[in-house]
């Protein structure tokens, strides 16, 4: 693979499962934990998961917090690690059978956690007013504090739904009953929206909140190192400020559906506990739709219309342009929104890993109870295996006799673990820790549900009515000898033909919207598919018509004739005036490197008069070097433009983020 | 002499009239619009303009729907023309030139079949750099195209290398005196500084604001080769050399080749000879040439602009009449010259004062690397070491010129080393072919050129040895339009493309390019053209009279009828 197709499109590196190269690592050293931030994926099996990460500690069962005597207690915990899923399933079964406290049905982990909570908020009656705080980036933490409002309000409560953007510190004194849900990004960091109340609580003005009943739902993924760490901060920080927690924090893995709603119930038990009201049993977790029959547990099957590479022949990268049909979906959305995909693995990876475990591949494997699939049907579409994680591998070592992954998983070997983990993938693995003993449905019971892949919307549904494009960068690396793809990338590059369905949703993401007022005027950063989202501005601001606001694009790539995506669009709307004015920067065209953000200082006077005047800044693209040099860059504008102190020009900038004129959709 | 008012044709000026007047003398919005980032191309009036200063906006045809479908813009990139007048350039010239193509252009050149180079290939951001480093080499892009004089030919000559001399500085003279007077290249391309405050001042004498109705060509031939094919010039020059010595120039007026195809108002014409004018006069007698086709000349239909148009439509008589009035003295009576033939002679030949020369074999022009023949790279390589020159011939061959004979030995051996020769292993029809760029740079093409003949010789190099033709040199021309920049109307066998895979085919044009060509065949293929050249080749192999060139022949066997003038060009 030529070096060039490593710094391939950010936008594709979303698809952080396809673990990036150890030379991307050492050029960019968070390419995979920014990748994170569009990816919520689905492990069915995250009771069982708990047990075996790092809080194992907190939930394992004790005399305390469980009807189990000391020897019982030990006994469980001892054997309970051990057992794989197919084990536990079997267990369940039989305990149900034996007609058991049915409570021992769901889980043990949510049995003991209702058990805590009970005796938490005994003594207690709570007031019914509860403020739900969420930080998102993608919209899930959102989507999921809406879902919580709406929930908490069909039984009786006041709810208070706010970003936590828009949250006024000073308030949190009066707040008594606290929901905060939560993402985390980049290397443990809070999304954008969440920076200054984070800050703002963890600094020496967070006030004693010895009245504050809480709770945290944690949004992340298991294969980063800080894994849901923003959430466990807010957590550690509200109980260090003396709240009391009205029930113990969920950590949701990429498939957060189920633990949320898990979670959810078990807040409103806890809170009507405290009300002095007896639990009334839960009618339904499940989701409730929205606008459409169609959301993430339900995706579309989508036909494609049209799939082209956009970068002309001797790029050194490749970005498809998807146009997929929502015919008959109801699915709507709004410029800035972005498009779920649940992909299929590569056949090929698939049939290597069968080949490899020597397994058959027509044998029925069952997924969850009432789900049997062919094996190889399996693997292809409802398993991850482009990754691997912590969890994965300590529950692998129970399968496999290899004496170097019993060791590589023992504590205090995280540090080569994670050497190990990076890069490689499930046909690594298999082939690296042999001999293996286990079925393949134990083996595959101890795999996550592979995780829908979201791209930020290239059209505006106004102008396309029942379609939505994409901009998709290809991925591909060659990581410990072997070429790697990413799976949603590639299977856009090299399989899917229009025709074709893709099961999708749309996942709204109220961050990242145009302005209110169509005449406030926009400046977009969207390097490389970061240009996606711009394109659909520009199709939405053409096709509602005038008075418009003046637009600015900075769009950047390699070169300039293969790689000006959508080039003949923009001069369109240059043209008709759509777009006022346009900067292009081409890295490789010129001895010296030149980025979006060089073109920006350049035109420094006139980027903070617009600024003045009200515009709204967004940028799209990669994280940890675009967005962060794009983010000092204005920094430096409204410093030397503005006359400004850094610190003031700080606190010029986080204005412009509370009120919403200045958003970013990285990754 | 004849009385007559003279009047241009009536009619609304083109809409190119109006770009060049309203340019400024060539200025447009160039500045402007070179440096939009958004695009690598330009707007079609700027282009108009562009041409005279030496380059074309242009896209590789190839990539042009695909790119569509890719939502990228045409594949825009600059030809560059780059004049030498009688198509002699310096070693260090010639280095500067293979650099630059390497560096900002396609990594190769093509000398073209006036003498001049071609890059293509070069994005707009490196345009000014380009002409900077060429301008720095002393060389020039201004009027290379465009509605100007163009670059002056001559015959490279170099057995005769006393008389070449004398008819090259003659050449340079004539290129340079005509050259425009805007400072619009100067300020565009190499960074000087707009005078201001000086409207009083003519911009340009001579070309005036709309400068010419189209290109004017000028072209000096030593007999006995016409290399340079004379009569396609729109004013022609012979050489007439008395007792070894240059005493003036046979002037031959209105020739041309293009035209449109299906359309018969438009043909090409072989220019005619009405005198002699002495050396010392003859810069002054071209200035005056000019002036009447920029008076005359037809502004309204550019089609039908060229000088030809012009003579064919005053009458010859009247034009001579109207440039000796405007010259105040009388042309005198041509005198008698001889032409043998309008190719190139390969190999060494040694001249006067113990210089050699070689002329190099260089199919179509095209100096490029090929796979298993690195000519570009063996030229370089010899540029560094010559001490001579290099002269362009017009039928897009190199001469390796005025080499010592104490040098001669190194030339051979690089030559050696890297294959390049005076092409004896190919048939004499192929190294006398000549073919246009066309697909997939150039805008006007509607057919392949400069990339199929040397495939479709291959195939009549077949049919020529089974005939016993191998020797026999035949012209054979294609051109991908019907704008004959392969000087396709004087060849003896010419392709002229109709659409992809498609061609005219003309026979019947005498080998030293005193007689147009008939059209013979329209509209046909590949296998068409094979089988039509079995049978005539066979019957000329077979039928012919002792000496006789291919073109006489098929005019004396009513294969076709002799095209007698441009006019009968399309009865």
């Amino acid at each position: 693979m030529p070096v060039g197709r490593k710094k391939a499109c950010l936008r594709a590196l979303r698809e952080f499962h396809s673990a990036p190269s150890p030379r991307k690592k050492r050029d960019h050293g968070h390419y995979d934990l920014q990748l994170s931030k569009k990816i919520c994926g689905t492990p069915p099996i995250i009771h069982t998961n708990l047990l075996f990460q790092n809080e194992v500690v907190i939930l394992q069962l004790q005399v305390l917090n469980s009807p189990f005597n000391q020897e019982q207690a030990e006994l469980l915990n001892r054997i309970l690690p051990t057992l794989t899923e197919s084990q536990k399933f079997w267990l369940s079964g039989f305990l149900a059978a034996s007609q058991m406290n049915s409570a021992m049905e769901t889980s043990v982990a949510q049995t003991t956690q209702q058990k805590t909570n009970q005796q938490h908020t005994k003594e207690q009656t709570l007031p019914k007013e509860i403020t739900i705080l969420y930080g998102s980036q993608t919209g899930n933490a959102q989507g999921l504090a809406k879902k919580a409002a709406k929930r908490l309000e069909e039984s009786g409560f006041q709810v208070t739904l706010t970003p936590m953007s828009d949250f006024k510190p000073n308030k949190l004194k009066k707040v008594q009953n606290l929901l905060i849900i939560v993402s985390t990004h980049g290397e443990g960091d809070p999304p954008d929206s969440a920076i200054i109340f984070h800050e703002f609580l963890h600094s020496k003005r967070a006030p004693n909140l010895e009245d504050l009943h809480f709770s945290v739902l944690a949004l992340g993924d298991s294969s980063y190192e800080f894994f849901c760490q923003t959430g466990k901060e807010f957590d550690q920080r509200l109980e260090e400020l003396y709240g009391t927690r009205l029930y113990p924090r969920f950590d949701c893995d990429v498939d957060y559906d189920e633990p949320a709603a898990e979670w959810l119930e078990g807040v409103l038990g806890s809170l009507r506990n405290a009300q002095g009201e007896s639990p009334t049993p839960s009618k339904s977790t499940a989701p409730r739709g929205v606008e459409s029959a169609y959301d993430r547990s339900n995706p579309f099957q989508a036909e494609v219309l049209e799939n082209i590479n956009l970068n002309g022949r001797g790029s050194n990268k490749e970005t498809r342009h998807l146009e997929i049909s929502l015919e008959g979906s109801g699915l709507t959305f709004e410029p800035g929104d972005s498009l779920g995909i649940y992909p299929e693995n590569d056949p090929v990876l698939v049939d290597l890993l069968i080949e490899e475990m020597k397994w058959n591949p027509e044998e029925l494997v069952t997924i969850k109870a009432g789900d049997v699939r062919p094996l190889r049907t399996a693997l292809l579409s409802h398993y991850e295996i482009t990754i691997l994680t912590k969890p994965l591998l300590v529950k692998a070592a129970q399968l496999s006799a290899s004496k170097e992954l019993k060791e590589l998983t023992t504590p205090g070997n995280e540090q080569p673990l994670k050497a190990y983990l990076e890069g490689r993938d499930l046909l690594d693995l298999v082939r690296d820790f042999t001999p293996w003993i286990c079925s393949a449905q134990e083996f595959i019971s101890i795999l996550r549900k592979i995780p829908a892949r979201l791209y930020s919307i290239a059209s505006s549904l106004a102008a396309n009515p029942d379609e939505v494009h994409l901009t998709i960068g290809a991925v591909r690396y060659d990581a410990h000898g072997r070429e790697r793809n990413g799976v949603c990338s590639i299977l856009a590059a090299e399989r899917l033909k229009p025709g074709d369905t893709l099961p999708i949703y749309i996942q709204h993401n109220e961050n990242f919207k145009l302005p209110q007022n169509p005449d406030t005027p926009i400046i977009m950063v969207g390097p490389g598919t970061g240009a996606a989202p711009f394109r659909s501005f520009m199709q939405e601001r053409e096709e509602t018509g005038s008075p418009q606001g003046k637009s600015w694009l900075f769009f950047g790539n390699q070169h300039f004739v293969t790689d000006f995506l959508y080039q003949t669009e923009w001069q369109k709307w240059l043209k008709n005036s759509t777009l006022t004015k346009m900067d292009v920067a081409f890295s490789r065209d010129t001895d010296q490197k030149v980025y979006v953000q060089h073109r920006m200082l350049e035109n420094s006077k006139e980027l903070f008069e617009w600024i003045q005047d009200g515009a709204a800044v967004y940028i799209c693209g990669d994280e940890k070097h675009m967005a962060h040099d794009v983010h000092q860059t204005l920094l430096t504008i409204i410093e030397k433009e503005g006359g400004m102190s850094r610190e003031k020009a700080e606190e010029y900038l986080a204005e412009m983020q509370q009120t919403r004129r200045y958003q970013r959709d990285v990754y | 002499m004849v009385k007559q008012m003279l009047t241009a044709p009536v009619g609304a000026p083109s809409d190119v009239e109006r770009i060049k007047e309203e340019s400024n003398y060539l200025r447009g919005t160039l500045v402007e619009v070179m440096q939009d980032p958004i695009s690598a191309g330009i707007p079609e009036d700027d282009n108009r303009l562009m041409k005279h200063h030496g380059s074309y906006l242009q896209d590789d045809r190839d990539l042009r729907n695909e790119r569509q479908k890719q939502k990228l813009e045409p594949a825009y990139q600059f030809m560059l023309r780059v004049r030498a007048p009688g198509g002699v350039v310096t070693p260090e010239q010639w280095l500067v030139l293979d650099e630059l193509a390497e560096k900002n252009a396609n990594g190769t050149i093509k000398l073209t079949t006036r003498q001049s180079f071609q890059m293509h290939g070069i994005l707009k951001w490196n345009m000014k750099e380009t002409i900077q480093e060429i301008h720095q080499s002393i060389l020039t892009t201004l009027a290379a195209c465009g509605d100007v004089n163009r670059n002056v030919m001559c015959n490279p000559n170099p057995d005769q290398s006393e008389i070449h001399a004398e008819v090259y500085e003659w050449a340079k003279c004539l290129s340079d005196y005509l050259l425009p007077r805007s400072r619009a290249y100067h300020e565009i391309w190499l960074g000087e500084e707009k005078v201001a405050g000086t409207p009083e001042i003519e911009e340009e004498p001579m070309y005036g604001a709309r400068y010419l109705p189209r290109k004017f060509k000028i072209g000096i031939a030593v007999p006995p080769s016409n290399d340079i094919d004379v009569f396609s010039q729109d004013l022609g020059l012979i050489a007439i050399v008395e007792e070894g010595k240059l005493c003036g120039f046979n002037v031959a007026i209105g020739g041309g080749m293009g035209m449109t195809h299906g359309d018969m108002a438009t043909y090409p014409q072989v220019a005619k000879i009405i005198g002699f004018c002495p050396s010392d006069k003859v810069v002054e007698l071209a200035e005056q040439t000019i002036t009447i086709q920029r008076d005359y000349g037809n502004r309204s239909v550019r089609k039908n602009a060229r000088f030809k148009y012009t003579v064919d439509r005053l009458g010859l008589e009247a034009v001579k009449a109207e440039l000796e009035k405007r010259l105040g003295w009388s042309l005198e009576e041509a005198k008698p010259y001889q032409f043998n033939h309008n190719g190139d002679r390969y190999g060494w030949i040694k001249g006067m004062q113990g210089k050699w020369h070689y002329t190099l074999f260089i199919e179509n022009g095209r100096v490029a690397d090929f796979a298993n023949y690195k000519l570009k790279t063996g030229l370089y390589e010899l540029a560094k070491i010559h001490s001579g020159d290099f002269r362009l011939t017009a039928n897009q061959n190199l001469i390796i010129a005025n080499v010592p004979s104490q040098e001669k030995k190194k030339i051979n051996e690089l030559m050696e080393k890297y294959g390049l020769s005076d092409g004896k292993q190919h048939s004499a029809l192929r190294r006398s072919s000549m073919a246009c760029v066309a697909l997939p740079t150039c805008g006007l093409a509607m057919a392949e050129s400069e990339r199929y003949l040397p495939e479709l010789i291959d195939k009549i190099e077949g049919i020529v040895d089974e005939n016993g033709l191998r020797d026999e040199e035949i012209t054979i021309r294609m051109t991908g339009c019907p704008n004959g920049c392969a000087r396709p109307g004087l060849a003896e066998i010419a392709f002229i493309g109709k659409a992809v895979g498609k061609y005219n085919m003309y026979l019947g044009a005498a080998r030293n390019g005193s007689r147009l060509n008939k059209m013979y065949r329209e509209n046909i293929g590949e296998p068409e053209i094979l089988s039509e050249l079995q049978v005539l080749l066979s019957r000329y192999a077979k039928e012919r009279r002792q000496g006789e060139h291919f073109g006489d022949f098929v005019i004396r066997t009513e294969i076709v009828k002799a095209t007698t003038d441009g006019t009968n060009f399309h009865e």
